[in-house]
């Protein structure tokens, strides 16, 4: 009897948050769908956005992440790799990092959005642009994805790194084609949490890549993002649901792609390398 | 080269007792002198003395956690892995003392090879395992990589079993043919020296056999030094052997000698004890 109520508790918690997820997509694909449409994709927005489309904000949500992935991507490697086999496991130093990044991930983004605002747009003189942006996300998705790399980076078998270094092989080769590569499925996790993070952001980006809605000329340009968008459209135009839920459809299915993009690439990239894990 | 062949006329560790007739005139490859090593503050190892003879086999033999894979690793400097590791003492090659600061490590491990004890082939293609180490030490021509890698498959006896699949990966084959590639794998940058850490342990008797076979045609070409817990191997293999035991909770070289010699007549109690099976 009560291991019945047991399974049935635990049964209970699951569907219920599978129906949570649902009721939201689905509210989201029936509502956004209906306002869906070509133009709506490649038209400027009008009328605070209650009519025209998303083009400029599309165009300035992918700048923004491009510019937080190209830094973050190359650096996270870089201090998960040092973490994981430049550093004695047990240093002090690399645990006052370790404790710090943990410390970051858990720090609010509207912090990250002040912290970006004072550091890139006016110490560093950058201003309210798609660069400032991006810059304050790579800070935002770093911690997680350097701690995300490490973990599975230090889950690759020792046997590797001892079969490297007893062949003489140098630590650049031993990293570049043994562990990154064996560390790959990581790595993925780590880009797709960072993705996700990064483009449903919005409080870190209102100060620092700005809500201006018409198309950048550059990166140093102001840039309004798709979650900066719909934040507006549903908090401070009246009248503007109908495009926020098309615009948060376009969002989830940005994602989706994002995340499917990363997976392929980086499977991509192993395949000359890796032929099985 | 010459300099430590002349200062070795007579071979220090095989000094006064009788270790019976060598089996060729003994040329030191490796002189290891009062080799001490320890892990923080716990010594695991000390006070070894040691000729490693040039084309010889030398097994080394003893019970576990007396020193003997720390012994091997510090050879080739895989001790410089862990910052908390000290060695002590000197290890001459080719009359440089191959512990020193100045030696140019990833040079010392492609002349001293390593087979450890699980094979550990890297996840990547068959060819790959070996075109890789091959391309780091600097061979560029790709005509050339594919023959050293062919010669060395056929070394081990590798060719004619993964020549149709070279490019499928390394993890697939079975774990003797691992273990193979692995000695293919330290032989493509033709060591001089290879070092073998109980290589048939993990595999199954048949496999076992056939690294076996491959490690006592390897005898004349290359320096081995096997650790072994078979003895019945060691003593089917080895040229020399050397008995390690814990006194005092620290690992000491026993005894070292003509292979058969220490088999039979073992000058030390312990050795006679350990090959006879009632101590270790």
């Amino acid at each position: 009897m009560k291991e019945r109520g047991f399974t049935l508790l635990i049964w209970a918690s699951a569907l219920l948050v599978a129906a949570m997820l649902l009721w939201v997509l689905s509210d989201v694909f029936i509502k956004g769908l209906s306002h869906l449409s070509w133009s709506f994709l490649m038209d400027e927005p009008s009328d605070s956005g209650r009519s025209g489309g998303i083009a400029p904000i599309l165009i300035s949500t992918l700048l923004i992440l491009l510019v937080a992935l190209f830094v973050s991507i190359p650096l996270g490697l870089a201090v998960a790799v040092w973490l994981s086999d430049f550093t004695e496991q047990r240093s002090e130093f690399a645990n006052i990092i370790r404790l710090t990044l943990d410390a970051l991930t858990g720090v609010p983004s509207i912090v990250y959005g002040l912290f970006g605002n004072a550091f890139f747009s006016i110490f560093l003189g950058l201003g309210f642009s798609i660069v400032s942006g991006g810059l304050t996300l790579a800070c935002m998705i770093l911690p997680v994805f350097i701690r995300t790399c490490e973990s599975g980076l230090s889950a690759v078998n020792n046997d590797w790194r001892k079969g490297a270094l007893a062949l003489g092989l140098s630590r650049s080769a031993t990293v570049w084609h043994i562990l990154l590569p064996a560390a790959a499925p990581a790595i993925v996790t780590g880009l797709i949490l960072g993705i996700g993070r990064a483009t449903a952001e919005t409080a870190a980006l209102i100060f620092t890549s700005g809500y201006v809605d018409r198309m950048p000329e550059s990166v140093m340009d102001s840039g309004r993002s798709l979650a900066v968008h719909i934040y507006d459209l549903s908090m401070n135009v009246t009248g503007g649901d109908d495009a926020a839920y098309a615009s948060a459809f376009v969002l989830i299915t940005l994602i989706i792609l994002l995340n499917t993009f990363a997976q392929a690439g980086v499977n991509r990239w192993l395949k000359g390398r890796l032929v099985a894990l | 080269m010459t300099l430590t062949s002349s200062i070795n006329t007579r071979p220090y560790t095989l000094g006064s007792m009788n270790t019976g007739e060598p089996c060729c005139e003994p040329i030191a490859h490796l002189q290891v002198q009062n080799l001490s090593l320890a892990y923080g503050q716990k010594t695991v190892l000390d006070g070894v003395s040691l000729d490693i003879y040039k084309g010889c086999i030398t097994a080394l033999i003893g019970p576990s956690g007396c020193g003997k894979t720390s012994f091997l690793s510090a050879l080739n400097r895989l001790t410089d892995l862990s910052a908390s590791t000290r060695v002590r003492g000197s290890v001459l090659f080719d009359g440089e003392d191959l512990l020193s600061d100045k030696v140019d490590v990833l040079t010392l491990r492609r002349r001293i090879g390593m087979i450890f004890q699980k094979p550990n082939p890297f996840p990547l293609s068959i060819r790959r395992n070996l075109d890789l180490p091959l391309k780091e030490h600097g061979v560029n021509d790709r005509k050339i990589r594919a023959q050293k890698i062919e010669t060395a498959l056929r070394d081990v006896g590798l060719w004619d079993e993964v020549a149709d699949r070279l490019d499928s990966s390394a993890l697939a084959l079975s774990g003797g043919q691992q273990q193979r590639l692995c000695i293919a794998r330290a032989l493509v940058l033709e060591p001089e020296i290879l070092l073998m850490d109980e290589p048939c342990s993990a595999l199954d008797p048949i496999s076992s056999a056939v690294v076996e076979a491959l490690i006592i045609r390897l005898r004349g070409q290359y320096t081995v030094v096997i650790v072994t817990h078979n003895l019945a191997q060691a003593r089917r293999v080895a040229n020399y052997a050397a008995f390690f035991w814990m006194k005092e909770r620290v690992g000491k070289l026993i005894e070292f000698g003509q292979c058969q010699n220490l088999f039979e007549k073992p000058n030390h109690q312990l050795t006679a004890a350990y090959i006879s099976g009632t101590q270790g």
